[in-house]
């Protein structure tokens, strides 16, 4: 069949391209945390200037603190601290920090 | 960011439907051939079937982890309608199109979208044939089908009976019908809710329905009488819905529970009469809202059970029943989770992590899930519901401590500032899948 054979070769390079590229991008975001992947249900990117603050650029402290203050009820809460009550330190300081990894790892506009 | 279309470029160049589907011949024809294994491997083929909260925010939360996995969205019609804030639509408070999305985001995103239903799965062969004949294969599968409507399930129910009688639970010219019958409906006139037993979808969705309707006869048609015949003697976030309407709607709204005879055994479309084991009641506006079983796809797949839903591990949501086969969203049974578009959305993030996982060849991680679902009771006052979950025992397990409803004893400003957070979180959910 004629053209077979190159159009082979070229789905070839670029599923090895594919391959490639699809490498760098898996094993990072693949490690995210139990849980993390729940915020941007209601936490917008901060551009969308939602009602909710965004998560975006929070500081790993600053969203633990805010986690346990949620969770202990010293800050008042409609939702939060419902589910903050679902997280143990450990649980959110790896989320906060899987969060802040994510906006590095963000392309600059 | 690369543009998304330079990125589908690059794994599939410009591939309509017709040359998707010549290409994954010719995958498997290169299969065949003895091409190198490492291809299957480079490039995982994902079916999704149903775009919904569920299927849709899978697909996109699997291009966005890994774009090198070919994603195909199975999905009929070209709008999805979306069934959260849809009471407001009925009660007048909100447009229809507020709540149509299309599917185009998803194709910037890379993600092959066919607009066909399924009409057979071959587990074994791995392979979905869409409606038109032609045949999808896949190295794993999601089934998102959301429910289908028990027209079976009460006496004198039908099909056609949901014109007379709309059950306005698909989101849809269902909705639009309920509005038009509230409006033509004459001040003084009796409006009655049938709402089923549990498992259904939207647990809070039948009292947030009749508060937003209480709202709209409160406004319109004081005269005007609305009564909840339940198959159930308890629901969702109710001592928050019977303080609110005794506080918004006295003397309006009467709920009616299982043990009172609330349960409707018999429909007399002809004269709108509800039969319950207690008496008889004639409506003037009725929604019968039916009891459900999973997408008649989940049954075409072999992943529904006799309940009509679809056990899956909690890990994974992979079907109890189907190896390579996911179910997540309103179809999935596996514990505490209710059934609500947050739910779903939660569900897909955390079964597309597990599917990249298993399509790279490393183990699944546990999941944590969270569940957030807001009512609204009038415009400005809203109450939630929340819960975390995880696997436990082979099912998905509140996480006991947390979660829980809004407090009975809540300030105006906080009912408002919930209001204002559900629309929020409508607005973030619905960009985050479809924008």
């Amino acid at each position: 069949m004629p053209g077979r054979g190159s159009d082979f070769a070229r789905r070839a390079l670029l599923w090895g391209a594919v391959l490639l590229g699809g490498m760098s991008v898996a094993p990072a975001s693949a490690q995210a945390p139990a849980g993390a992947r729940a915020c941007s249900g209601c936490h917008a990117p901060a551009a969308a200037a939602m009602p909710v603050p965004s998560l975006e650029g929070r500081p790993v402290e600053s969203i633990v603190a805010d986690m346990r203050a949620f969770r202990s009820g010293e800050r008042p809460a409609t939702v939060m601290d419902r589910i903050a009550k679902g997280f143990s330190d450990e649980e959110t300081r790896a989320i906060a920090e899987w969060l802040a990894g994510k906006d590095h790892a963000a392309p600059q506009p | 960011m690369p543009s998304p279309n330079g990125s589908q470029g690059k794994i599939m160049p410009r591939l309509s439907r017709r040359n998707l589907l010549h290409g994954l011949a010719a995958g498997s024809a290169a299969a065949a051939l003895g091409a190198p294994n490492v291809f299957g491997q480079a490039q995982p083929n994902l079916v999704i079937i149903g775009g919904g909260f569920a299927g849709a925010s899978c697909a996109r939360a699997i291009r966005h982890e890994d774009p090198a996995i070919r994603v195909t969205l199975v999905e009929p019609s070209v709008q999805y309608t979306a069934c959260p804030f849809s009471n407001e639509v009925i009660a007048g408070l909100r447009d229809l199109t507020a709540q149509q999305f299309g599917y185009d985001g998803l194709r910037r995103a890379g993600i092959e979208v066919v607009h066909q239903a399924a009409a057979g799965v071959e587990p074994a062969a791995r392979r979905v044939r869409l409606l038109d004949g032609t045949e999808l294969t896949y190295d794993r599968l999601v089934v998102a089908p959301g429910v289908d409507l028990r027209f079976d399930a009460i006496p004198g129910y039908s099909e056609t009976v949901v014109e007379a009688m709309p059950h306005a639970w698909k989101a849809g010219n269902q909705t639009l019908l309920l509005r038009r019958q509230l409006e033509a409906m004459d001040d003084g006139g009796v409006v009655v809710i049938a709402s089923p037993a549990n498992p259904f979808r939207c647990p809070p969705g039948p009292y947030e329905r009749a508060s937003l309707i209480a709202h709209y006869l409160k406004t319109r048609k004081p005269r005007s009488k609305l009564i909840i015949l339940d198959a159930k003697d308890q629901f969702s976030k109710q001592r928050l819905f019977e303080a609110a309407w005794q506080e918004l709607y006295p003397g309006l709204i009467e709920w009616v529970s299982l043990s009172f005879g609330g349960r409707v055994s018999e429909i007399e479309p002809t004269t709108k009469t509800l039969v319950t084991e207690f008496g008889r009641q004639k409506a003037d506006v009725a929604n019968v809202i039916p009891p459900q079983r999973a997408g008649a796809v989940a049954a075409v797949a072999g992943v529904a059970d006799q309940t009509g839903w679809c056990p899956i591990d909690p890990v994974t949501f992979e079907s109890r029943l189907q190896p390579g086969i996911h179910v997540i969203g309103d179809a999935a049974i596996g514990g505490a989770m209710p059934k609500s578009a947050f739910a779903a959305n939660g569900q897909a993030k955390a079964c597309a992590a597990a599917l990249v996982s298993l399509l790279r060849g490393r183990p699944p991680a546990e999941p944590k899930l969270i569940n957030t679902c807001y009512s609204l009771v009038a415009p400005d006052y809203g109450i939630s519901i929340a819960g975390v979950y995880r696997p436990k025992d082979g099912l998905l397990a509140e996480v006991e401590g947390a979660g829980g409803t809004s407090p009975l004893d809540a300030s105006t400003s906080v009912r408002a500032a919930e209001a204002a957070y559900a629309d929020s979180w409508f607005r973030t959910i619905t960009g985050e899948v479809f924008a």
